[in-house]
């Protein structure tokens, strides 16, 4: 009983440190994508704009879409959502829990491409530079309105011929990543502190409603894998019925047709199958005519005063099945 | 019971988690040989175009079919489909199961190639380098080019080193606008493809999760059935090697007694036990002939019913003795073998 309690204790912190460790994995999966991903920026009126914020925006929503798929709760959150309602009544509180809980998990990697490409300043000087007040700067104020957007759409191009490195390039770049930087610290202070929050102030709200509404999620958690575990156990214990059930009729059929009586323990293995043919026919037989998924006969087996065989894996730890009851399959005379 | 279930979990999770490294491992691949493959744009009109969308979807499809081939649950689902219906019957639902499991794990090393591809922007700015706007970009009216010359050099755009354009369209503003588009395609593609998978694997417990679950059990089940099926088959050839190989030895003795008029040794009770193991070949050139016939005249795969077999092993007759009923054994044997503890 301590062990069974044990064991489901490891699974359950397991499962919650799978999670945390997927989250984890995804977050340093975004910043390597952001390092490996080669920033060019079109340096074009129009098109600045669109890929900036594109480049900013679009990879957190499909890291947040990932964060989702990877997470096996969110199924198990579903499945308890949608179910029919049955004999068990549905606890809205728990399901709230669960998906608040994995979208917290999921919003980390969006939130670390976000912060790392704000304080990395590309993005922003991308998407920014040809809205800046040109008269601010020195180099821009001599141009037209047209001359001036074009130049500052080439700012975040240092290798462009039209702008150069001249200084005035310089100082709207280094005033954009200044708004940049300071956005992503902001947003990088303000999650924290709501984190802090949301971790301090819990507890000081129903916190009896809170271990309750845990306690059942993790519970539906544990069920569903207990429920996989043993729909595994019973079809590995159906398919070795099925089997020996198989192998009997075999035997029974070669029996009507040859005049062998039964076979002295060692020969028991191999069930009256002694011929190249009859082997032959056995595979054969698997293939163009499996047995019905029915081993209710193999378990009401009628006693007609027969030997019958232990199977080689009678004696192996392996077949001790925990369902409590009794199926024979030797026969006492 | 609690060890049956921990070792039952960690098989279950075993293929899958196994099935899941294949997967990963063929995206990291994927992803490695990209990098690895050095691309060479041949910066002609018409062959930059085939070069490139090659490039692009050419590996994903031999991907994909890869993730096919690995995967070993391909010949279980073609052996399901095309059996004869027998004594059991199909269930469509469980083959369509089966198929979509692994074609979703087969596309994501694919899905992969696809996006690096795009993100790195070399492919499409070959590709489509012919179809650059340059009115948009650089200078339309510049004189003395018919509309294939234009097209020969903007062919060239990604040879920096043999461009000659530089009038007519910067090589840079040309590299930096297709892979801008490149990498917007590329990313949109990403987007796509996790929009995809999200939405597929959660619609599905709003609609259809009492015939998945049914479907899953039996694909499971199928899989177990045929891993127990090929381990009895092991066993049984395995007992009929060691009783037609016993049967062989226990032959060879008998002939060469008869045939030297040995009488049988007789075994003490101190090393019976080793003696038994000899079978019956005491001598070298015994030993020797026994091997050699084992290599000229094998035994048939034809085990006789207990008690040594009549006749002369070397000749190599292959008829199943057809006894009549001998009188029955001395006494009959009880036993019963309980499955599971009551």
């Amino acid at each position: 009983m301590d062990r069974f309690r044990m064991i489901f204790q490891y699974f359950q912190s397991n499962s919650e440190s799978v999670m945390n460790g997927i989250c984890g994995l995804l977050a340093l999966a975004s910043i390597k994508i952001y390092t490996c991903f080669d920033f060019s920026c079109p340096c074009l009126p129009r098109y600045n704009m669109a890929y900036g914020l594109g480049i900013l925006f679009v990879p957190p929503i499909a890291f947040f879409l990932c964060g989702l798929i990877l997470n096996r709760q969110s199924l198990v959150m579903l499945d308890e959502w949608r179910r029919p309602q049955g004999r068990r009544r549905k606890d809205l509180a728990v399901i709230r829990y669960m998906c608040s809980s994995i979208m917290q998990r999921a919003m980390v990697a969006p939130a670390v491409w976000i912060v790392v490409a704000l304080l990395d300043g590309k993005c922003l000087i991308c998407a920014f530079s040809s809205s800046v007040d040109p008269k601010k700067f020195p180099g821009f104020t001599n141009a037209t309105v047209e001359q001036a957007q074009e130049l500052l759409a080439k700012v975040p191009c240092k290798e462009d011929e039209l702008v150069g490195n001249s200084m005035s390039r310089r100082a709207v770049s280094r005033y954009l990543r200044c708004w940049s930087q300071a956005l992503g610290w902001s947003i990088l202070l303000m999650l924290i502190i709501a984190a802090f929050l949301a971790r301090w102030l819990r507890p000081c709200f129903n916190q009896a409603a809170l271990l309750q509404t845990r306690h059942w999620s993790n519970y539906i958690d544990i069920e569903q894998k207990t429920f996989e575990e043993t729909c595994c156990e019973h079809s590995q214990l159906f398919a070795h019925k099925c089997i020996l059930h198989f192998f009997e009729s075999m035997q029974e059929e070669i029996r009507q047709h040859s005049f062998d009586l039964p076979k002295e323990e060692e020969e028991d293995l191999l069930r009256g199958i002694t011929h190249q043919d009859q082997v032959n026919k056995l595979l054969k037989t698997w293939y163009y005519e499996k047995p019905p998924l029915d081993v209710s006969q193999a378990t009401q087996r009628h006693p007609l005063g027969r030997e019958r065989s232990l199977p080689p894996w009678a004696g192996s730890p392996r077949a001790q099945s925990k369902f409590p009851h009794a199926s024979y399959i030797g026969k006492v005379k | 019971m609690d060890k049956f279930r921990m070792i039952f979990q960690f098989l279950q999770s075993n293929q899958e988690s196994f099935m899941n490294g294949i997967c990963g491992i063929m995206a990291l691949a994927s992803a490695q040989l990209y990098s690895a493959f050095d691309f060479n744009c041949p910066c002609l009109p018409r062959y930059n175009l085939a070069y490139g969308l090659g490039v692009l979807l050419v590996p994903p499809l031999i991907l994909f079919l890869l993730g096919f081939v690995l995967n070993n649950n391909v010949s279980m689902l073609a052996e399901e489909w095309r059996r004869p219906r027998g004594r059991r019957g199909k269930d469509a639902a469980v083959l369509r199961y089966m198929f979509c499991s692994m074609a979703q794990r087969a596309m994501i090393a694919p899905a992969v190639w696809v996006s690096v591809t795009l993100l790195d922007g070399k492919c499409i700015t070959c590709a489509f380098c012919t179809s650059l706007p340059v009115g948009a970009l650089g200078n339309a009216s510049h004189p003395g080019l018919s509309q294939g010359e234009v097209k020969r050099v903007l062919a060239r755009i990604p040879c920096k080193e043999i461009y000659d354009g530089q009038e007519l369209v910067a090589n840079e503003v040309a590299v930096r606008y297709l892979r801008c588009i490149s990498q917007a395609l590329g990313w949109c593609f990403m987007l796509l493809m996790t929009t995809l998978a999200f939405l597929v694997r959660s619609l599905r417990p709003c609609f259809t999760q009492a015939a998945f679950l049914k479907s899953r059990y039996w694909s499971h089940y199928i899989d177990i059935e045929r891993k127990l099926f090929d381990e009895t088959c092991t066993e049984h050839a395995r007992s009929f090697a060691k009783v037609c190989i016993q049967q062989f030895f226990q032959g060879m003795s008998t002939d060469m007694e008869a045939a030297h008029c040995h009488l049988p040794k007789k075994k003490t009770t101190d090393d019976g036990e080793a003696s038994e193991k000899l079978l019956g070949i005491t001598d070298q050139g015994t030993m020797n002939t026994a091997l050699k016939s084992w290599h000229r005249c094998k035994p048939p795969l034809h085990l006789h019913p207990g008690g040594p077999p009549h006749g002369n092993g070397w000749a190599g007759e292959g008829q199943p003795p057809l006894r009549p009923p001998p009188e029955p054994p001395a006494r009959r044997k009880e036993m019963a073998a309980y499955y599971s503890r009551v």
